[in-house]
Formats: structure tokens, sequence, C-alpha cells
């Protein structure tokens, strides 16, 4: 659960979180973004389904893999995010691509 | 120092030495398994996991009867060891493809298995060529540079890292004695009396059973042996988890229990080498994007390099000193593949203390 | 038969001096090198220059949370900005072959490779992992994560916020989140005394301005009515299906957003992928790559600076990485000996006063060995792979003397992160179980690629070109 901050970081991009629109404040990641959206989780794991939310932000622990733009098991904190870009959830292990 | 008493000993605990050593246990020998420590060679740790029967005895019809009874019998060692450590070893025999990228990969696929058909004799060798539709049938996704594949139904794969645990997990549980980060500091023999000091402490056995991979090369000659094996590197790449798309494993892409699919595998005299090399990594990748151009889009997370225990024909090494009998020495470059026979047929000939006929040919004399 | 088009890519540039990270040592490497008339290619994964400690500093700059903590990194960042160098960000190092100077950089989806005679690794440091059970829980993230978030995106943590741990980044955040609007509770687990630490370690005098400025933190937090539990034990996360509240000795918290830290280390991963030397830090309790004052490691073309060397904040990465640079000016024949040791004399001294402080923050904000090896068996250790304490202790006790063997029986090490985030402690584990050193257990070995990339891109590598045909 996080909340922005429009008084002090007023520019901001539209994205599309489980195709509900956002604005989040422009420097934020695609895991922020996703925690403004107040998602549950970013994934299930694929070994046991469990729930996570990211750990680091920071590109180390790799919670926090998301599909973006199509493409599954994106790292999201290390992507910044860009105007009408998609985040969802990453289900457990990643479907094979057509 | 007092001096630790087994009926065998056996030196290195890979997957061939843990293999022996399960099998010597349960034959009711006491055994003292000596293990390196946590970074070295261990080629048992680098290995594919291919349970492989296609292609392997080519003008040697012993390896490949050898090669086909492990085949068989390794549903029943994955069934021992999941009683006994209640770890599944996710094995699967489906048959295997070895896909073909060209028509002269073909024609000379079928010159091989033909001859290995001619071979076999009345032991029979059940292969079938297919063409490119029958292949993408048994293999959905196939890439249009996939001109055809060989199958042959005794093909599968398993765990590598799943065996070894089961096999250590099986050893200790059944009264075996594991001894890892173990030092080797002097070494006494006489006929059925080995003497090993280690930092350990000392340990004396009846029978000793190098199975060190590449180590064997320096301690077969204590023992009165010959184990002549080079390192030969492979490199693999595995890509993330995706969900069940590969019913059967090939010759160089199979799909783990997890869900991984493991690109494999590179060739390369380069020695004790054990660096990884981007253009043979590229290589790998760009061979498994061909044959199936969805695994072009997975990330690979992460990649390895080790090397194998290749003896100069490729074929296993096995043999009893003539001069120090009770010293046996085991090495092969598919330490999962012969599992079975290494723990059900080979251990069993060594708790007896003689090794059967048929595996004479397999004896470094051939050298 | 090729059927897939082949990129024949254009032949690497070479370059005098590669950096890999543009925060404060990667940055003021870059500065001093350019001094040193060298050609420099920067290559860092974040979008913009500063590291983790000035991240977005350009965008944050204003923000009254952080402006003050940001001030120095934006006189940084402008002079590096203004140089003239070869600066990949949002670019990620995933090969690195330090006998020929290549390195192989995915951008984009797409992978070049660069060639530098010298290569200094600046990647900073990592959050040790707070193992505690219920860390993965939805709500629990490190203190360093919401610090990111606030730099990034300006926001905070909505609802009751527990920041749980030791370490000046922990006053340092609460800070920052209360200039920001939210009053978190701290429930502090150092154990330590603090005069008595103080006397034992000294760097009082020398450290003092540091000092000073880490007493004001927590004064300040203190004055603005935060709440603070001391001398908190056996931390546990609880709820369901999101953090509701972390309990601890004698306590309970409830909280919608758990922040956990227990100090940082170096990252590691790719100085040990490289196979450097690292030796076991026993008062940082890590590994750090074994390098002589002027960061050259133990391979003739890779020099380390900044908190990927050993620990030491801001201030004293500037210095290292200014040292670092110099150092390869000598080598590459463009400045003289007599040259590099004069300017090197103020950075060095720098370097010495910024670190004065650090054997008494180490000893003070030494991690409890229940977080280093959590004692209970379904704690989970590896968040990849959900490999739990239990299985470890299990794969200790039959036989794996160190990580590379229980990773072979257990997976742990073998997800996405590669064991950065559960390497220390799947090391302390088997320590412990074994009863031996952690020194000896060893580490995890890291392999190419460091970062995840598709087999499209690695298939289309600039050497494998070459390769095929």
């Amino acid at each position: 659960m996080f909340r922005t901050r429009p008084d002090h970081r007023p520019e901001t991009v539209q994205v599309f979180v489980e195709g509900r629109a956002l604005m989040v404040p422009e420097g934020s990641s695609a895991a922020a973004a996703m925690l403004i959206a107040g998602l549950p989780a970013m994934r299930e794991t694929p070994v046991s389904g469990s729930p996570r939310l990211a750990w680091c932000m920071m590109g180390v622990c790799f919670d926090c893999l998301a599909e973006i733009d199509g493409i599954a098991n994106r790292q999201a904190c290390m992507v910044p995010v860009a105007a009408g870009m998609r985040i969802a959830r990453q289900h457990g292990a990643r479907e094979v691509p057509r | 120092m007092t001096v630790r008493r087994f009926d065998a000993m056996v030196i290195g605990g890979g997957l061939v030495g843990s293999a022996i050593a399960w099998g010597l246990r349960r034959e009711g020998l006491s055994v003292a398994l000596l293990d390196e420590g946590d970074a070295a060679y261990r080629a048992s740790r680098g290995n594919f996991g291919l349970v492989w029967v296609q292609s392997k005895g080519l003008g040697a019809p012993w390896y490949q009867r050898w090669t086909r009874q492990s085949a068989e019998s390794w549903a029943a060692l994955a069934d021992d060891l999941a009683k006994q450590t209640g770890l599944s070893l996710g094995l699967s025999q489906p048959g295997g493809l070895h896909l073909c990228l060209s028509d002269q990969e073909m024609k000379d696929r079928e010159t091989r298995l033909e001859q290995m058909k001619r071979e076999a004799g009345n032991y029979g060798f059940d292969y079938r060529m297919l063409d490119a539709r029958e292949a993408r049938e048994m293999l959905p996704g196939l890439g249009p540079a996939v001109v055809g594949a060989s199958f042959t139904p005794y093909d599968g794969h398993v765990s590598p890292l799943a065996l070894l645990r089961s096999l250590h997990h099986g050893f200790t549980a059944l009264g075996g004695v594991y001894l890892p980060n173990v030092k080797i500091t002097g070494i006494a023999t006489a006929p059925r009396n080995f003497l090993l000091q280690t930092n350990l402490g000392t340990i004396q056995a009846e029978r000793a059973v190098l199975a060190a991979g590449l180590g064997n090369a320096a301690l077969a000659t204590h023992f009165g042996l010959k184990a002549p094996v080079r390192p030969q590197r492979g490199q693999v790449l595995v890509t993330e988890r995706a969900r069940a798309a590969l019913p059967m494993p090939t010759t160089t892409i199979r799909q783990t229990g997890e869900g991984s699919i493991m690109l494999g595998d590179s060739v390369e005299e380069v020695g004790f080498d054990t660096r990884q090399s981007q253009p043979v990594m590229a290589e790998i990748a760009h061979r498994a994007a061909l044959c199936f151009p969805w695994i072009g889009k997975l990330n690979v997370v992460r990649a390895w390099s080790a090397l194998r225990v290749m003896s100069p024909d490729g074929l296993p090494i096995y043999e009893q000193s003539e001069t120090l009998p009770g010293a046996f020495t085991a090495n092969c470059h598919s330490g999962v593949t012969l599992a079975a026979a290494h723990g059900k047929l080979l251990a069993p000939m060594i708790a007896r203390g003689e090794l059967d006929p048929f595996l004479a040919p397999f004896s470094a004399k051939r050298f | 038969m090729n059927l897939v088009p082949v990129k024949t890519s254009p032949a690497p540039s070479k370059f005098d001096l590669a950096i890999i990270g543009a925060g404060p040592a990667g940055m003021a490497a870059a500065i001093t090198a350019r001094e040193c008339g060298l050609s420099v290619l920067v290559v860092d994964e974040t979008a913009a220059p500063g590291g983790q400690v000035f991240r977005a500093a350009e965008l944050a700059g204003a923000d009254p949370a952080l402006a003050r903590d940001m001030a120095p990194g934006l006189d940084l960042i402008a002079r590096f900005r203004a140089l003239d160098i070869t600066y990949r960000p949002g670019a990620t190092l995933w090969m690195l072959d330090p006998d020929t100077g290549t390195l192989s950089v995915s951008r984009l989806g797409e992978s070049s490779d660069f060639v530098a005679e010298r290569i200094l690794l600046a990647t900073g440091a990592q959050e040790r992992p707070v193992p505690i059970p219920g860390w993965t829980l939805p709500g629990v993230m490190s203190a360093g994560a919401a610090q990111i978030a606030l730099k990034t995106a300006g926001m905070v943590p909505s609802g009751r916020v527990v920041l749980a741990g030791q370490g000046p980044l922990m006053w340092l955040l609460a800070n920052q989140l209360i200039r920001a609007g939210v009053l978190p509770v701290l429930v502090e687990t150092r154990t330590q005394p603090i005069l008595r630490t103080a006397l034992e370690h000294g760097g009082i005098f020398s450290g003092f301005a540091q000092l000073a400025k880490g007493i004001g933190l927590i004064l300040k937090a203190r004055q603005s009515g935060m709440r603070v539990i001391t001398g908190a034990k056996h931390l546990r996360a609880e709820g369901s299906p999101r953090v509701q509240g972390l309990r601890f000795e004698g306590g309970y918290e409830a909280c919608d957003t758990l922040l956990l830290h227990e100090g940082v280390m170096p990252s590691t991963h790719i100085s040990m992928a490289i196979g450097l030397e690292h030796g076991w830090d026993s008062q940082q309790l890590c590994w750090r790559p074994k390098l002589d004052v002027f960061g050259a490691s133990s391979h003739a073309r890779i020099a380390v600076a900044g908190d990927g060397a050993v620990i030491g904040g801001w201030e004293a990465a500037l210095a290292a990485g200014q040292l670092a640079a110099l150092d390869a000016g000598l080598r590459l024949g463009r400045i003289a000996r007599a040259n590099r040791d004069a300017r090197a004399e103020v950075s060095a001294a720098a370097l010495l006063q910024a670190r004065a402080l650090r054997p008494f923050l180490d000893a003070l904000y030494a991690p409890s060995q229940e977080i280093l090896a959590p004692p209970e068996e379904s704690t989970i250790i590896c968040r990849c792979e959900e490999v739990t304490a239990g299985s470890l202790r299990w794969a200790a006790a039959i036989g794996a003397t160190g990580p590379n063997q229980a990773k072979a029986y257990l997976r742990c090490g073998m997800g996405p992160c590669q064991g950065r985030l559960c390497g220390s402690t799947v090391a302390a584990v088997i320590a412990e179980t074994r009863s031996v050193p952690v020194a000896e257990v060893g580490h995890f070995r890291p392999r190419a690629p460091y970062k995840p990339i598709t087999v499209n891109e690695l298939a289309g590598a600039p050497q494998g070109a070459d390769r095929l045909s």
C-alpha cells in the first residue's frame, strides 16, 4: 500500500496495471506502479504459487517479475514507466511464447 | 590415530562413486564414501540429465548393451531411491529424439543407427527416422529448420541433481559413511588390503573403488590400475521456468520437472579450463532457437561450464587391478544414464570381488 | 544450413577504462579518469546516474523529504553528465572476460561487446537479506526498497508502517519518511551498547562529523514523536494474505507495511563470477574482493571501488573511485607515478576520514546470529526456489560442506537472483550446522549471464556471429 505525493512530484505518466489506467509519477518503475495500484501481488511464484510483492526494488531479489508490454518475467523495478505501458502480474511459470 | 575399517572404500562422491557406494551398501558391505570439498571440478554437478541410449556404442555393441541394461533398470533405481528418501527423481522415459537440421545430417544419422542395429544383432535395436511432419507431431513448436529426427523408445531424462542428492541421502540412510572434504595424504596397498591416510583419519578396506572422475588418472597408478581420462568441456544454458511444453527430450534440449529448459551442449578440448565462452554459448542458443523458435524468447537465467570425464574412445573404463585385486576403477562420462547399471549391476560384482566377463572390453588394457 | 539471419556486428570499440556502475564511485572515477586523459565507458543498469544513494537525484532534488540528502549528489551528477565519455544507462553487463577485457552488455533487448584495457567494478552494495519468518509476505520489503520508491517516485507507504532492524539507513529513512508525512514505528534489533562499543572501537573523533549527523537523525526522529522499541528479538512477520503485523519477544506491532533492514554488504556477484580473490571480513561479516590501496584486484586488468569493495558510504566511494582512476592513469601510461601519488594523497586522506567511524558502526550494528542463520525450520532462505532453513540444515548435516553442494542438493541459488540474496544466509547456516567458521564454508560461484537475457539475444551476441556460418 503506497501513496504518491503529487504536490512534490507533479509530472505523471499514464500506464495500465492489470488493464486499469493509472497515473504514476514520472521516474516510477513498473514495480512502483504496481505498488501504487495497490495490487495484492506482483506475481505468484512458480514453485508454490505464493503471492509476492517486491522485496528490494533495486534488481537484486527478482521478486518483482511481472509481464510488461506482453513480455513475461521482466524485473519490474528495473523498467522505468513509459506512456501506455501495460503491466500485469506474472502467474507462476511463464507461458510458452507464441 | 585410530584406523577405521570398512569392507569397501569408494574414492569419489559423484554420480559414479555414489551409485556404486549405494549399491555396495545394499549388498550388506560396510562402506566409506570419500568426497572432495565444496569447490571442485565435480562433473556430477554439471550434468545435463539425459538417460540416453540412442547413439551410444557405435562399433562397440557391449557398450550399447550396457547402456540399454542401465536404461531398463532405471525405473527400479528411481523407485528404490524414492522409497528410501521420499524424493522423486523426476524420471521420464518416453523415448527421445535427435533433431537434424539438414538432409545430410539425416543421412548420417540413419547410417549410424542402422550400423548400431546390425551390431546389436539378436539383442535388437529399435529406431525410427522421422520426417519433419512426424517430428512436429511428437514435439509441438518445432521450427521449420528441423528437417527430421531419429527416435528410439529407450531414451529419457531425469533430474541429475535429485539423483546425486538421493544417492547421498539413501547411502547415509542405509548406514553408509559419507566423508566430505577429504584430503588423501598417504596410500598403502596390498592385495585386498588398502590403507588411506587422510585429514579425517586412517581408513582401511578390503576393496577400494576409484571413482574420482578426472582425479582417477593420477590415483589409479597407486592401485595398479590405469585410468587414462582427460577433461572435455561442455557448456549448458538453462532458461526460466516455463509451463510444460516439451513432452520428450532431445539430445541437446530438454525441459526439467521444474519447467526450466536446458540447452546443451558443446564439446570443447580445452584442458582443465572451466571458464565459459561467449561464442559457444551463442552457438548453443542459436541452435536451440533454430529447433524451437519459441525457445528464443525465453530468458536464460543461468549457465555453466563443466568438465566431462572422457576416456580416449569415449567408452567407460571398468577394471579390477591384477596386481592388487580388490582395487577397482570406474570411469565414464554418462554418470546419469549408467547410474542404474553402477548401482544394481556393477556394485554387486565389486562386492563379489569379480567383474563379469562381459565387462572385459571396458578394461583399460584396450588402450 | 543457417536459416536464421545472423547479425554481424561492427568490431567492438576499445576504451582505456570501462566503469561498471554510475554511482558515486563510478562517477568520481569517470571524472578523474578524464582528467588523466583516458577514454572512458560507463555502463549502468539504471536510467540515470546516481547509484542507489543518489538514485533519481535529478528528479528528487526538490522533494523536501530528500532535498538535503540529495544535494551533494546533484553537483557530482552534473559534472558527470558534462563529461566527454561513452555513457550507457539502462544497460546490463551480463558477461565479462577479464583476460581479454571484453564486456558483453545488453540494452533494449540487444547485446553488444565492448573492450577495455582496464575495468573498474563500481557496482555498490546491496542490503543484507533479513530472513525472519514471514519475510516473503506481500507488504514486507527492505528499508532500502521504500527509500528507492521515495526517491524515484516520491511515493510513501500508506497506513501503519513499521521499520524493523538496525543500522544508519534505518534512521535516515525514518527521517525521510517523517519529512514526507509518514510517522513509522521503529523496532530496533540492536543489542550492542553504544557507549562501550564506541570506546572499544574508536574513530569517534576523526569520524565526529558523521557521528554528529547520525545522532542528529536519531534525535530528530524521536522528537517527531516516533515510537522506538529497542533490543527486539525473535522477529516474525505475521498476517495473511499480506503482512498485518510484526511480532517480537515481548511485543507486537500491527502494520500495513513492514520495512526490514540489517545493514548492507558489498555486491560481489560480478567480482566473484570473474574469479577475483575474495577474503572474509569478520568485522563486516561479508566477503569482499582483495584489493590494494588503489582498488587493484587479484586480476591485472580489474579494479574495484566503492561499496562493492568494502562498505564505507558515498564519501569513501568517491575517494576510492578517484584513487582507482588515478591508478588506471598510471597503468595506462598517461600520468607518472609521482603525479599519481601526489594527487592520490588528498583522496586517500578523504577515504580514511570517511571510513573512520566504520569499525564502530560495524560492531554496533552487527546482525544477530538469528538473523544471519535463521533458527526456525520453516523460514524461507532462498526466496526464488523457496528453500527453507530446515532443508538447508538437513543438507549440511548429511554432508553439504558448502553452498555449491547445498545448491546441488536443494536448488538454493538456482533461481534468477543466482544466489545474490540467499548466498550469505546459506553459508551462515551451513557454518553453524557444521560448527566451522563461515570463511571456511565458502560461497557460491556465480556464472554468466549475470542477469537474464533471452536465448535470441544470446544467439545474436557479437562473438557468436563470427562462429556461425
